[in-house]
């Protein structure tokens, strides 16, 4: 296996960032704190469903340290639904209803925690003091909150013009299922639920804005993980030309997928900063942040699989509905993800999908690490698990006659994924990654040498599991690389950065291509005046979308360095080497120059600049792949589980993934990490409550829980590097791959772990939480009881 | 999550905690450590007019042995300090054993011995195990109208201070100022233990027990009581009279187990149904109790 590496790429560098993240100096939203600022609160639904009939801010707007108490009523032509950010993709026969919301409440809530009025004051604890001032009388209504009865006929309609709350329908097939199950020697079905649950960022979002009427310039500072998209919007909402609007989403704690998303606050916070002449700040609370972000949350699915008695998969047919909250602004990226990352890395020659999304008053759905990916992993992997229990094999097995081989690639699956690009997978290790978990975590052996019962009285467990991440979509990024005239090498780029490492990684690019060292380069993320075109940091594209424009750029600049520096040295390019942050001669170190002193050179002070050329050591490059490039990894755990008292403790877990070229190790095992947490707490910990009433039960960290450091074991991480055949870098994404497939091998690993005391157990439903998994351990003996007496 | 508007009392002493706490016509809340009453503050859950902040009494911080071979643990004791403090470990190993169940390292820190009883919260460790050891609060006013010196003081079971779920005897004019925690007899054992979600969260329940062994490896007395078993901290008396004059035989154990478990009154929420907490219940007495008498034992 090659890569693209040199020096620095696929070295352990240690990060550029962290010096001032961990010291504290680090710029995030909320230190921004412009003279003169005003805080906002909003005023938002308790209910989630209901009718405004009358909203009174009289009192809130009299109160001392008040600023101003803005209703709909007050905003004009900004009173209009917001955008859909991503279309459908042209599917046959595929039905999409978009529905999003305006800024806020006209006279429909449709939500918990919609926002119904806006109050600016002196502090927030006095916004807050006023907030509690405003009364709003609202006429309840039913809420739709069970996703199971969400498409009824006689549900309560959540948007009157629709004719039910059926948000979109699609339905994509390969092959015949029906006769594939015909000839099948074993067909399983189950219906499985799949809860995710909310972001977690630790910084909850913050919007800053100042309008300086005398230079007629908005500035605005975000959590966005879309600067450029989101300052463009900004822009045409309020009349600016784009030019006059800089957004800067600096260091972020945290994206996870909601900060994709556009939020009215966006456009509120810029607005009432130009209508008050004043600074405005508005920092989201943890509280606010359970109905006001995004989140991910329930899918049910009726799922089949049909084998043969050797195990192979003959085809799978998914029924699901998804579950979209109110509103769906971000198209139909989660449910279309499910559909296609259901497949995996298997070879499935008929293939049977159709889904329904589903309006709810809930909050508003849009991806969150994993994006719907785990949802499909979790319903293929138990349906392998049961298919091999239907046929006496181990798990293992089962998936080692079914992985495509590596052989076999480019590999078609035949049908459309999220990029409106056929659902390809470039490269990837399936077979090698499966066998290197099972060696590492000693599956061969596990089952005969482990001493099942340990002295606490706890019985142990092991799960095998494979995924498949589909990663580093277009359209595209790009990247600004120039040398300055000190000898810094400073890169500008769109993608924001929530702790992904980039001001590293991009560096190590950079560094490679022209021979400085990483803490040479000075990165510039995230900042519409360095660099306005781009989209985002999403669906793990950065090192792969924005890393190869970088590495684009640096290739340009190398030749301008290059060309300047033959001709200072008077030799011929191909004699020269970068390094050590000048060009020199092969073979005659002393014949040099440094990069300083040519980046002096190309922008003389006199002298004409060559016709054809620029001035400077300077590049700009764009990358847009012509599809998704796919990762692949096979995770594998150890679990203790009480029977007693149904709590399960993760003793082991081993991760062997491919992520193409890695760049910096220490970051990509950050990812995993992390991704690993956060599919840890939605296997175990993580779930929104909602009551009857569709209010939000559990809306803080007492309640809601995630995983803490406690609770997340060390992980033994495995890089495997087969390189994407759709880049340069040969990169793929890494972002969420860890997060994916953790529910569907921690449901394994208890299974086995359960599987002398309570034979039979099926865990299909996530999160399998002790609560959950005490019923079903309950009903499985209420079960062999009557079993036993009928007997 | 900012707080309503409150007047902020920093007391130097105890007689100006009692004096700004003596005006009942303002509704006063003493401030100790802070890890619940700030949270509920910023959630505009209370909104008391008046905080009277007791850090700086240094007369409250004080954890004095007693003659009797107890301990008297000023209400403003950290939950750290039953963790890290000999004294404490040595006169009351259950206090020490417990306090790690206690939240966080962080929460410890902050958070005090007297505000957490006084929250009087049936989720809390630490009333279940005072519960257990048989401790009694003393109370503090400063005297009212007609009344002669400067203070009045009260000293009650923790058993009759306990009324509801956050609900307790405590008068709007009185403080916390102190627990007393009696010695502990010789062949005695104790043993605590919970069933969390995570490490430092509320227990979905917890046990607290004490039994006593005379000479011939009979139980002569016992006490449990519950975290999260019912809507106030309480003891289970049923429960303990049952291993009382018995040997603790494993039968004899899962017998006071299954008493406690019947008896108790645990509610549904979010994180476990009654069928579950019960369960919890009893595997957590019949753990606790075994581990008690194995104490006892040695």
């Amino acid at each position: 296996m090659s890569r693209a590496g040199g020096t620095w790429v696929g070295a352990r560098v240690p990060r550029n960032e962290d010096a001032r993240l961990l010291t504290g100096r680090a710029q995030f939203v909320e230190d921004v704190e412009p003279p003169g600022a005003l805080h906002v609160a909003f005023v938002r639904s308790d209910l989630p469903a209901g009718r405004l009939r009358r909203l009174d801010v009289d009192s809130a707007r009299a109160h001392p340290g008040v600023h101003a108490a803005f209703t709909a009523a007050d905003l004009g032509p900004l009173l209009r639904p917001g955008a859909v950010l991503v279309p459908p993709p042209p599917l046959e026969g595929l039905v999409f209803h978009a529905r999003t919301a305006l800024p806020l409440v006209r006279d429909r809530i449709r939500h918990q925690g919609e926002a119904l009025a806006m109050i600016v004051a002196e502090s927030r604890y006095v916004a807050e003091d006023a907030a509690q001032l405003v009364e709003a009388d609202i006429e309840p209504l039913d809420p739709v909150v069970d996703l199971g009865h969400a498409l009824d006929d006689d549900a309560p309609r959540i948007h009157d013009d629709l004719p039910s709350n059926l948000a979109a329908h699609v339905r994509q097939t390969k092959g015949d299922y029906a006769a594939a199950r015909a000839r099948a020697d074993l067909v399983l079905e189950r219906r499985f639920s799949y809860d995710r649950g909310i972001g977690g960022a630790i910084e909850n979002r913050a919007v800053v804005a100042e309008w300086d009427a005398r230079a007629d310039r908005l500035q605005v500072w975000d959590t966005t993980q879309a600067p450029i998209p989101v300052r463009n919007v900004v822009a045409a909402a309020l009349g600016l030309s784009e030019s006059q609007v800089r957004f800067v989403a600096p260091f972020v704690g945290g994206g996870f997928g909601p900060k994709i998303m556009f939020y009215a606050e966006e456009i509120l916070i810029p607005w009432a900063s130009i209508q008050l002449g004043r600074p405005v700040k508005w920092v989201e609370d943890r509280y606010e942040n359970f109905f006001a972000t995004t989140q991910e949350r329930g899918q049910l699915h009726e799922a089949e699989i049909a084998v043969t008695r050797e195990g192979r998969i003959l085809g799978v047919r998914d029924i699901f509905i998804h579950d979209s909250g109110a509103y769906d602004p971000y198209g139909l990226t989660i449910p279309i993800n499910t559909q296609c990352t259901l497949l995996g890395p298997y070879r499935v020659p008929n293939y049977e999908s159709e889904f329904r999304v589903a309006f709810t008053n809930k909050p508003i759905v849009t991806p969150v690490r994993g994006a719907g990916r785990q949802h499909g992993v979790f319903v293929m992997e138990r349906l392998l698990d049961l298919a091999a229990r239907g046929l006496g094999l181990d798990p293992v097995e089962i998936r080692r006659r079914n992985v495509i081989g590596s052989d076999e690639f480019p590999y078609n699956h035949e049908i459309m994924y999220q990029d409106f690009a056929p659902l390809r997978y470039d490269s990837g290790s399936y077979e090698a990654s499966l066998e290197e978990a099972v060696r590492l975590v000693g599956h061969e052996t596990f089952a005969r040498e482990r001493e099942r019962v340990q002295a606490d009285g706890r019985v142990v467990g092991v799960g095998v599991v494979n995924y498949v991440e589909g990663t580093g979509i277009g359209p595209y990024e790009g990247a600004r690389i120039t040398v300055e005239p000190g000898g810094t090498v400073r890169l500008a780029t769109g993608v924001g950065t929530q702790g992904q490492g980039h001001f590293t990684s991009f560096a190590q690019i950079v560094a490679d291509a022209i021979g400085v060292k990483p803490s040479d380069v000075r990165v510039v993320t995230g900042d519409t005046s360095d660099f306005h075109w781009g989209t985002g940091t999403f669906a793990s594209r950065g090192a792969v979308v924005a890393g190869n424009a970088i590495h684009a750029a640096a290739l340009s600049v190398r030749e301008k360095i290059l060309k300047h520096a033959a001709e200072a040295l008077e030799v011929d390019p191909d004699d020269l080497e970068l390094a050590d942050g000048g060009a020199r001669v092969r073979g005659a170190p002393d014949l040099s120059v440094d990069l300083g002193a040519l980046a002096l050179a190309a922008n003389p002070l006199r002298g004409a600049v060559e016709p054809g050329t620029e001035p400077g050591l300077e590049a700009t490059s764009y990358f847009g792949p012509p599809y998704g490039t796919t990762a692949n990894g096979t995770h594998a755990l150890v679990v203790a589980v009480d029977p007693e008292t149904a709590m399960v403790e993760i003793l082991r877990y081993i991760v062997v993934h491919d992520c193409g070229t890695v760049i910096n190790p220490t970051i990509v095992e950050g990812q995993i990490h992390g991704g690993v947490a956060a599919g840890i707490g939605n296997a175990f910990y993580e779930e929104l409550v909602f009551d009857e009433f569709g209010g939000t039960s559990n809306a803080s960290f007492m309640d809601y829980l995630l995983p803490t450091s406690t609770d997340v074991p060390p992980i033994e991480t495995t890089h495997l590097e087969t390189p994407s055949t759709l880049n340069p870098l040969g990169t793929k994404g890494v972002g969420e791959g860890g997060a994916i497939p953790v529910a569907a091998a921690f449901a394994q690993a208890v299974e086995d772990a359960l599987a002398d005391i309570a034979p039979g157990l099926e865990i299909l439903d996530i999160p399998c939480s002790p609560g959950r998994l005490f019923e079903l351990l309950r009903k499985l003996r209420e079960a062999s009881t009557q079993a036993g007496e009928t007997a | 999550m900012k707080p309503p508007p409150f007047d902020y009392v920093a007391a130097a002493t105890l007689d100006e905690a009692l004096e700004a706490l003596a005006d009942t016509s303002l509704e006063a809340r003493p401030l100790a450590g802070g890890q619940s009453l700030v949270p509920m503050l910023n959630f505009r859950l209370a909104a008391p007019e008046r905080l009277v902040d007791l850090n700086g009494i240094e007369e409250l911080s004080r954890v004095e042995e007693t003659e009797d071979g107890g301990l008297r643990l000023g209400a403003m004791i950290r939950h750290s300090a039953l963790e890290r403090d000999p004294r404490i470990a040595h006169r009351s190993p259950l206090l020490a054993e417990a306090a790690p169940f206690i939240a966080h390292p962080q929460i410890r820190s902050r958070g005090t011995v007297g505000g957490s009883v006084a929250h009087a919260d049936p989720a809390a460790e630490l009333p279940a195990v005072l519960l257990t050891l048989g401790a009694r609060v003393r109370l503090t006013r400063r005297s009212r109208d007609g009344e002669s010196g400067s203070r009045v003081e009260r000293t009650l079971d923790l058993g009759d201070f306990f009324l509801g779920p956050f609900f307790s005897a405590l008068e709007p004019d009185e403080l916390l100022t102190a627990i007393e925690v009696p010695p502990s007899a010789s062949g005695e054992g104790t043993a605590f233990d919970e069933v969390a979600r995570r490490r430092g969260d509320y227990a979905l329940a917890g046990v607290a027990a004490r039994v006593r062994l005379d000479s011939r490896g009979v139980c002569d007395a016992a006490a449990i009581s519950l975290v999260n078993g019912g809507s106030t901290p309480c003891l289970m008396r049923e429960a303990a009279q049952a291993l009382v004059g018995e040997e603790p035989t494993p039968e004899a154990i899962e017998a006071a187990a299954a008493a406690c478990a019947e008896t108790s009154e645990p509610a549904a929420d979010m994180h476990a149904t009654e069928a579950y907490r019960r369960h919890l219940i009893r595997v957590l007495t019949s753990r606790v109790l075994s581990h008690a008498a194995d104490r006892a034992r040695t």
